[in-house]
């Protein structure tokens, strides 16, 4: 038996060999996935800015090394783009099958300009064992990326939603809609503001207030070409330009990313801030950078929400690694350590009902933290706007704001 | 053989990179990049860059950098210069600012965001005795829209670069001499300084001031942390747009990349311009004969200044230090309410890899650099040929701003099949490393008496042997600072190891810029303390080593 099993083996490895630096194991088959990606080493490329998911992410490395013998190597990015332009960079030298992403955490507008560009691989999310798990006929945010489908080109990992939070020692009752905001902004200048556009977490506000104060909140779910710019658009200025000279620095200056409002409230600039990751209050608060008198909450009318995603570029020479460690961040292991608030405390993307209870268990969300938005809060997510108008609204608003 | 061969060598390895990375910039520029559908030449991405919102602004933001942070930081090296007179507190200062130079830049500017802030540490200390803010203040101190502040975070770094540049330069001038022939003439000590040296030593320092008007213009990490954001700088703007997630804007960004070498040419041609009419001034004004006039106030601004900016950096590092053990600290108290190692901690086992990489990359990049500039002026000697003016080209990449070239060499690299590797990274510091460590060891090298090499050849040693033997131990201390420079150097470059190592090279620069996005102070105060004390540790072994083997010989220990 043994015998002519050698010369096979010798074969395979033969063209192993091409086939592991050119051409993509078949997701299809997943215990050939499995064979290939032992050994492999997957460079996944992403934001490095936070410490709690860097640890996280050191965490996973750790379980792949252990359970798969996939060396895994975390490359932190301070913008995701980075690593889009990288394999683009590298279509544009012709190296079509050896680069240097084989992974990256992307959503929205990056991933409809790889796929546009045709800079993605797939499909492969909906052969991962594990996707059955998001039941996704039921939850067709794990298949939607800003309203576009993913058809299989990234595969979910966790979910973000925009959470206000203060200090209660400050404030008594936060605004809860963009009206109430712009009140309270004038009654306490200085005291609130957003990222400088286009830093995603600021132009997810101005969605939020675009959806908020459009008489036409349907036009932006259909490309932004299909309706009038000028006039979707047009209370969302006219409130900005009330708002502005109210905000933090006048106006004249905003934080560049999104952790910068933490720490303009830890230094007490700041009263009232938001986050896309809702648990980020209470682990600043454990982190000792914002104080024990920190609360969360999100607005009435509910607050934009988007799933995040793992994708695999078209040149990954590691793609059966790759394909590995998307299923496994899918695992219910992964992702309930994810959720947990001392770790990281991202939501998961699985759904509940595809679960045993011990598993469901390790899901459950501890209460008792002040600062941690309540669960059912979460209830009220506003879907994510088609990327066109992402894109339109950064380039309108850096023509009003920038350089005036 | 490779002494021979060495300047052409060093040429080909600084020269290529960045002509290769200009022309694939180039191209672009002009609408030609075929990945991207773009296959005829047009001038649409100027056009593009152009209706830019705020791009007028953002040149000359950068233009006028350039230009005052030369002035301001030459203007305070040269009144210390000529105010100094050898006293013990001019000793002082000039052993406090030469640590200063390995300081990478990120840091200097994280430590003084957090000083000068309106919640950062000078606020806080007068708060609220002297203020009365019980709320830090909303005033648009770091990130002005004017770039003053970045100005003065790269006046603190280019002052001991100056310095250091010109008091390599001056030995060759004897201006003990110079200033007590002035003196017999009766021009006090201070002016004397000016009349008679200056003008003497301004030629050879030349190159570094253009090498800092070149870099202030087009700086990226500094300028990302102190500078202007409505708009920022030309150079983060062209970053930010070969970031942006829709390619099609590659096309303008490298037009705006273009244009950013237009800015730092325009710079320094001013600068060549303003250098003429300062030249015929100065001569008026020595012309004149005044020989006392304004040497009180010189001399006072000569000490007061430098001394301000110099103890204002160290401030600045203890304001990371500080920040990097602080637990919760609430506005307007001077200190945190209490001070937790916490965050060390949690740091320490992801500092591991990147500070191993970090001296891997430093180490090999200033040894390769070391041999080919100890090569190349070993070549100059032998020859007994005058630096050629073609060494100009050495500077090339500390000219030619690096978000200029650098995203063009990544390309350049890919179609050679060049992958991005530790390889890669190295080469590309070495284009750094190399000019600075030429800098800092070319006239310590040419100013060493031949008659060392003539007597030994003459008891019949080989060249070879004499280099070993006698030159390079005579030179241990200038060649020991140049190292550390070069390590110091090679630890601070950002865009180099982020592109070139496709982001899979970690050191601690790259580490923590991608950690600064997160924002949390405690956490930059750890990165960027390792970050400047890295270097430092170069320095003092670069100061202390010479002392410790030449410890019975005085003449052989280097200028302090």
């Amino acid at each position: 038996m043994s015998m002519p099993t050698l010369p096979f083996a010798a074969l395979a490895l033969l063209f192993a060999l091409p086939v592991h630096s050119a051409s993509a194991a078949d997701p299809s088959d997943w215990n050939a996935v499995l064979e290939q990606a032992q050994g492999q080493t997957v460079y996944w490329n992403a934001w490095g800015g936070d410490t709690h998911t860097n640890r996280y992410i050191e965490w996973v490395t750790e379980q792949m090394q252990r359970e798969h013998d996939v060396d895994v190597r975390h490359v932190k990015l301070n913008d995701t783009s980075r690593a889009v332009s990288r394999v683009l960079a590298e279509k544009q030298a012709g190296n079509d099958a050896d680069g240097s992403v084989d992974l990256i955490w992307i959503n929205g507008e990056n991933f409809a300009a790889m796929r546009e560009n045709d800079l993605l691989y797939g499909p492969f999310a909906e052969s991962l064992p594990n996707f059955a798990l998001t039941n996704a006929d039921a939850n067709p945010e794990v298949i939607t990326d800003f309203t576009l489908p993913t058809q299989g080109y990234e595969s979910p990992w966790g979910k973000a939603q925009i959470t206000f939070y203060y200090d209660s020692e400050r404030i008594e009752t936060p605004p809860t809609d963009m009206a109430e905001l712009l009140d309270w902004a004038e009654a306490n200048p200085g005291e609130f503001t957003y990222p400088r556009i286009p830093d995603f977490t600021g132009s997810t506000f101005l969605k939020q207030a675009l959806i908020e104060l459009s008489d036409n909140p349907e036009a932006l779910y259909a490309p932004m070409e299909e309706s009038d710019f000028e006039a979707v658009t047009a209370p969302l200025w006219a409130y900005l330009d009330a708002l502005h000279p109210h905000l933090w620095r006048s106006g004249r200056a905003f934080p560049d990313a999104g952790p910068t409002l933490r720490t303009l409230m830890s230094n007490g600039e700041l009263s009232l801030a938001f986050t896309f990751y809702p648990s980020e209050p209470a682990a600043a608060v454990a982190g000792y950078e914002l104080p024990e008198s920190t609360r969360s909450y999100v607005l009435e009318g509910g607050t934009l929400g988007n799933v995040h995603f793992v994708a695999i570029p078209y040149n990954s020479p590691h793609k059966a690694g790759a394909m590995l460690l998307a299923n496994f961040l899918l695992s219910p292991e992964a992702q309930a350590h994810k959720q947990d608030i001392d770790v990281w405390g991202d939501r998961t993307v699985l759904d509940m009902s595809t679960l045993d209870a011990s598993e469901r268990e390790r899901f459950a969300i501890d209460e008792s933290n002040p600062a941690m938005l309540a669960p059912e809060a979460l209830a009220n997510t506003l879907p994510e706007p088609h990327p066109s108008w992402m894109t339109a609204l950064q380039e309108a608003w850096q023509e009003r704001y920038v350089g005036n | 053989m490779l002494v021979r061969l060495a300047p052409a060598i060093t040429m080909a390895l600084l020269v290529g990179p960045v002509m290769a990375g200009l022309a694939m910039m180039l191209l672009p520029a002009f609408g030609y990049l075929p990945v991207l559908g773009g296959e005829t030449l047009s001038l649409a991405p100027w056009r593009e860059l152009f209706a830019q919102p705020g791009l007028g602004r953002s040149v000359w933001v950068s233009f006028s950098t350039g230009l005052v942070t030369t002035t301001v930081s030459l203007s305070i090296v040269v009144l210390f210069l000529a105010a100094a007179s050898g006293s013990r507190l001019d000793r002082a200062i000039r052993r406090l600012v030469s640590p200063l130079l390995s300081i990478p830049h990120a840091a200097t500017a994280f430590g003084l965001a957090f000083l000068i802030a309106p919640s950062g540490l000078i606020s806080r200390f007068i708060s609220p005795a002297l203020t009365g803010w019980e709320r830090p203040p909303d005033l648009l101190i770091v990130n002005d829209a004017w770039g003053l502040t970045l100005m003065a975070g790269l006046v603190l770094k280019e002052i001991p670069f100056l310095l250091l540049m010109s008091l390599a330069a001056l030995p060759q001038l004897n201006p003990a001499q110079r200033v007590m022939m002035a003196r017999s003439l009766g021009y006090r000590p201070t002016i004397a300084w000016f009349k008679a040296v200056l003008p003497a030593l301004y030629p050879l320092i030349r190159l570094p001031v253009y090498a800092v008007i070149a870099y202030a213009s087009s700086v990226v990490d500094m300028a990302m942390i102190l500078g202007p954001t409505l708009p920022s700088t030309l150079s983060v703007s062209v970053l930010q747009w070969f970031h942006d997630p829709d390619l099609t804007r590659r096309f303008m960004a490298s037009a705006g990349a273009v244009l950013q070498l237009g800015v730092t040419i325009a710079a320094l041609a001013t600068w060549w311009g303003l250098e003429t009419l300062a030249r015929r001034s100065m001569q008026h004004w020595i012309e004149r004969g005044n020989r006392r006039g304004g040497e009180l106030p010189l001399r006072i601004a000569g000490r007061g200044l430098i001394l301000l900016t110099t103890l204002t950096a160290f401030a600045a590092i203890g304001g990371l230090a500080l920040f990097s053990f602080a637990g919760f600290w609430r506005f307007p108290e001077a200190l945190p309410q209490d001070f937790v190692v916490v965050h060390w901690l949690r740091a320490l086992p992801s500092l591991q890899s990147p500070l191993f990489t970090t001296a891997a990359i430093a180490c090999a990049s200033t040894l390769l650099a070391l041999v080919l500039v100890l090569a190349t002026l070993e070549n100059e000697y032998r020859r007994q040929i005058p630096p050629s003016r073609a060494l100009w080209l050495l500077y090339l990449p500390l000219i030619v701003p690096q978000v200029a070239f650098l995203f063009g060499l990544v390309v350049a690299a890919e179609s050679l099949g060049i992958r991005p590797q530790l390889g890669l990274v190295v080469a590309g510091h070495l284009l750094f490393v190399l000019p600075y460590l030429y800098l800092s060891l070319a006239e310590a090298y040419r100013r060493l008496d031949p008659r060392w090499f003539q007597l030994s050849r003459t008891l019949g040693v080989s060249r070879l042997r004499t280099f070993f033997q006698v030159r390079l131990p005579l030179l241990l201390a200038p060649i020991l600072t140049a190292v550390a420079v070069g390590l110091a150097i090679s630890i601070g470059q950002y865009l180099p190891t982020q592109l070139l190592g496709g982001g899979r090279v970690t050191t601690i620069t790259t580490e923590a810029v991608s950690l600064a996005s997160g924002g949390n102070r405690r956490l930059i105060g750890v990165w960027a303390l390792v970050q400047a004390v890295l270097p430092l540790i170069g320095f003092m072994l670069a100061i202390g080593l010479p002392r410790l083997l030449w410890a019975n010989r005085s003449g052989m220990r280097g200028a302090p």
